[in-house]
């Protein structure tokens, strides 16, 4: 019956004019494809990298040296605005205030320079080498665990440690484990505290336990989170509140209300990336000796997007932009919005799926899978179809005619 | 790691506020927020507005800078390394300063020689004007007057390798020490010699400095026969020369044959190293804690070559210790400099792997 669906599929794409396979619901696209028609794929994929690469120039410095100078320009002013916290309303702009400018900094700024995104700049004020981020994990250390291995390695359960972060179970291959009843709880701190997080992350509990990490080295992590903790925590707790003078409780509350914001949004943003249903998890067999186009497709397919504005995008650091920054790690955020309709054209040809969804759908079924995946049990979530452009209203048709609106970088605050 | 521009000379007050003022402004530095003010107040690297552009032949110019800091310093023959940056991409060539040391206004030089095909110099020729900026990297090189001076110097240059030689000539002339010294320089025509009328200037100002120009559309290439006839005495001066390969290398043979090769001073960029042609160290193992590869370095071999052996794929630059692309923090261990012999390196020191070795185990944050 299967067969007779597929056939009927393939066909139908013949029709269509797509080199797309049938495709089966559920079931890895990958499997679907050709060896030649994965070659061919990478090779487009790359294709899409290399143009971007070649065209960048003056304007994405522009761009990200405008968008360092606001948030440091925004910092200065929210504390600024803080000192005289005692006022409600100064409270309140304050603390709105730093918590969109740490937000800029950890999301659009710290994580996207410390890919290596703006690396070909070769500013090295602006280098993944010698930047560091406002958050409680040292750069170096956070490099290794996301830059290296989830990004290597991305939704390979047993190998991408970001796969539930090694405390959740957040897929159904992952075995169950009583401890996995506390984690509806656990995941209300962790969004509170996800900073900390993700700074004890980097440690990688489970390469210490096993012993495969040399002990001075996990001295040496311990004693760099140990540092960069103690800067934070004399910065937003004992000296800015100094600054207050006697009112400096009220700005403490401020400065620990900023990281929550901060925390709890990165969390969101974050866990939508690659826990929405629409998302694929792989074994670590479907993934040995992959080629670059199966390794292209194991990204598109690990990962989701989330709809929203261009502010929005900026605010999230363009990761609801997660398929592309997936594809293309090393490309320069600004970028993601206007490659993306290359990358569906890519997926819309090989009849796979391009995965995204409004903020509130994505965020829902990530809860949604965290409650469910407690228990013991649990099935893959229906995936989708291959992606297929929505047909054009002849208003946006007129519109995309006019001038290169694709070219635009997105506008920020 | 990526290149970067020298750090600038600094009040120890000064240094002593900024580190105090990092409590506030972690993990950025209280730079970060100076240069939201003004780029040129920031510490983090030197940096130079360019005062102005002096044609000097048809194919160069020199660039008269003006650093943000305090000059550090160089010695007459030095180079320096200057970054620039082009649609929106930072550059670094390395120049020869042709400016004296110690000038009174703090302002250095230098000559640009306008490659076509090149990437800086067509910059320095058509985009660059008065209060552009570039960054300044570190004086190097060893190719420079001695001190004391000698007291009958011979200078051969041809071309823009005039550009070092210029610097010793001024150095000379402001220490009122140009008693007895010869200098021929070798350019195609009279149209292409560059700093010719500052140079016959000097000539007519300072008796003991004797110009020798040779155009080589008329008289061929400098040879054995144009010296000894300009220059008896060539084989007791101490001498130095600049100017292309061919030429210095025809010279270094006469010296060789005729002279004291220990009188001859050249300016030569250093040669790549660290490939194991030397036998220096007892080589040793380096873990590279970010890419995770652990690699053999034998006697003689760089960490960065021992490294790419390996399969790692690590920053690299001019692979001769120059420019500091390759740099990465040493976590343990302790290296020897394959430059100099030297066993050195702390924990946490930021190191070139180009010129280093492990000498035992190392760890290293690349």
């Amino acid at each position: 019956m299967a067969t007779q669906n597929q056939q009927q599929q393939h066909e139908q794409h013949q029709r269509n004019g797509s080199k797309a396979p049938a495709f089966v619901n559920g079931e890895n696209p990958l499997k679907k494809l050709t060896p030649e028609q994965i070659e061919e794929l990478g090779k487009e994929f790359q294709k899409i990298h290399d143009d971007v690469y070649d065209d960048l120039g003056e304007s994405d410095a522009v761009y990200i040296r405008s968008l360092i100078e606001f948030h440091r320009r925004l910092a200065v002013l929210s504390r600024i605005v803080l000192m005289a916290s005692r006022y409600w309303p100064a409270w309140v702009l304050g603390t709105t205030g730093l918590s969109v400018a740490k937000i800029l900094e950890n999301m659009e700024i710290g994580h996207n320079v410390l890919h290596g995104q703006w690396d070909w700049m070769n500013d090295p004020a602006i280098h993944s080498s010698t930047w560091d981020w406002d958050t409680a994990s040292p750069a170096s250390a956070w490099k290794h665990s996301h830059n290296y291995v989830h990004h290597t390695f991305t939704n390979i359960v047993g190998k991408d440690k970001d796969v539930g972060y090694e405390i959740m179970r957040i897929d159904p291959k992952q075995p169950w484990h009583p401890v996995y009843l506390a984690q509806p709880l656990y995941n209300i701190l962790l969004a509170l505290f996800f900073e900390w997080g993700v700074a004890v992350h980097d440690l990688d509990f489970e390469a210490i336990r096993k012993g495969e990490k040399p002990k001075k080295q996990v001295r040496d992590e311990l004693r760099a989170i140990g540092l960069k903790a103690r800067r934070q925590i004399v910065k937003d707790y004992v000296a800015f509140p100094a600054l207050s003078g006697k009112h400096w409780k009220k700005t403490l509350y401020a400065n620990l209300t900023a990281n929550f914001v901060r925390n709890v949004w990165s969390y969101a943003i974050i866990f939508c990336g690659h826990f929405p249903d629409q998302t694929y998890t792989f074994t670590e067999e479907e993934a040995v000796d992959e080629s670059r186009g199966a390794w292209y497709v194991r990204q598109l397919i690990g990962a989701a997007n989330i709809d929203g504005s261009p502010t929005f995008h900026v605010m999230s650091g363009n990761l609801s932009y997660q398929v592309e920054h997936h594809l293309y790690p090393d490309m320069p955020s600004s970028r993601y919005a206007q490659i993306a309709p290359k990358v569906k054209a890519v997926c819309e040809r090989y009849g796979l799926p391009y995965n995204t969804g409004p903020f509130r759908k994505q965020l829902g079924s990530v809860q949604r899978t965290i409650l469910r995946l407690a228990f013991p049990g649990g099935r893959p979530r229906p995936k989708p179809g291959p992606y297929r452009r929505p047909p054009e209203p002849p208003a946006a048709k007129a519109d995309q005619n006019g001038a290169g609106r694709a070219d635009e970088l997105p506008a920020f605050p | 790691m990526v290149e970067t521009g020298a750090k600038p000379k600094i009040s120890p007050l000064r240094e002593r506020l900024q580190r105090a003022a990092r409590t506030l402004t972690t993990p950025l530095l209280p730079d970060d927020y100076i240069a939201l003010m003004n780029p040129l107040w920031s510490t983090r690297e030197l940096t130079g507005t360019i005062e102005r552009i002096r044609r000097e032949t048809a194919d160069t110019s020199t660039v008269v800078i003006r650093p943000s800091f305090e000059w550090p310093g160089h010695q007459a023959g030095q180079y320096l390394r200057i970054g620039v940056e082009i649609n929106g991409i930072r550059h670094w060539r390395a120049y020869s300063i042709t400016s004296d040391p110690g000038h009174p206004d703090g302002l250095v030089s230098i000559t640009v020689k306008h490659v076509e095909t090149g990437k800086m110099s067509p910059y320095f020729a058509r985009h660059a004007e008065p209060g552009s900026i570039v960054f300044l990297g570190d004086v190097e090189g060893t190719f420079c007057l001695p001190d004391p001076p000698p007291a009958q110097p011979l200078f051969i240059s041809a071309g823009s390798g005039i550009t070092p030689i210029m610097s010793m000539i001024r150095e000379l002339a402001r220490r009122e020490s140009l008693d007895d010294a010869i200098h021929i320089h070798g350019a195609r025509s009279a149209d292409d010699f560059i700093f010719d009328e500052m140079l016959r200037g000097l000539a007519e100002r300072h008796p003991g400095y004797r110009l020798h120009d040779h155009f080589s559309s008329v008289k061929g290439r400098i040879g054995g026969a144009t010296i000894e006839e300009i220059c008896p005495d060539w084989r007791q001066r101490e001498t130095f020369m600049s100017g292309p390969e061919g030429l210095m290398s025809a010279l270094r043979e006469l010296w060789k044959r005729e002279g004291d090769p220990e009188l001859l001073h050249q300016e030569s960029f250093q040669p790549v190293i660290g490939l194991g042609e030397s036998e220096v160290g007892s080589g040793g193992t380096v873990r590279f804690r970010v890419t995770d590869v652990d690699a053999t370095c034998e006697q003689g071999v760089s960490i960065l070559v021992g490294g790419e052996q390996a399969g790692a794929v690590l920053p690299f630059g001019c692979r001769m210790g120059i420019c500091h692309t390759c740099v990465g923090r040493l976590a343990a261990g302790r290296l020897r400099d394959l430059r100099t012999g030297d066993v050195h390196g702390e924990q946490g020191e930021m190191v070139r792997t180009c010129v280093n070795a492990p000498e035992g185990h190392v760890e290293i944050d690349l």
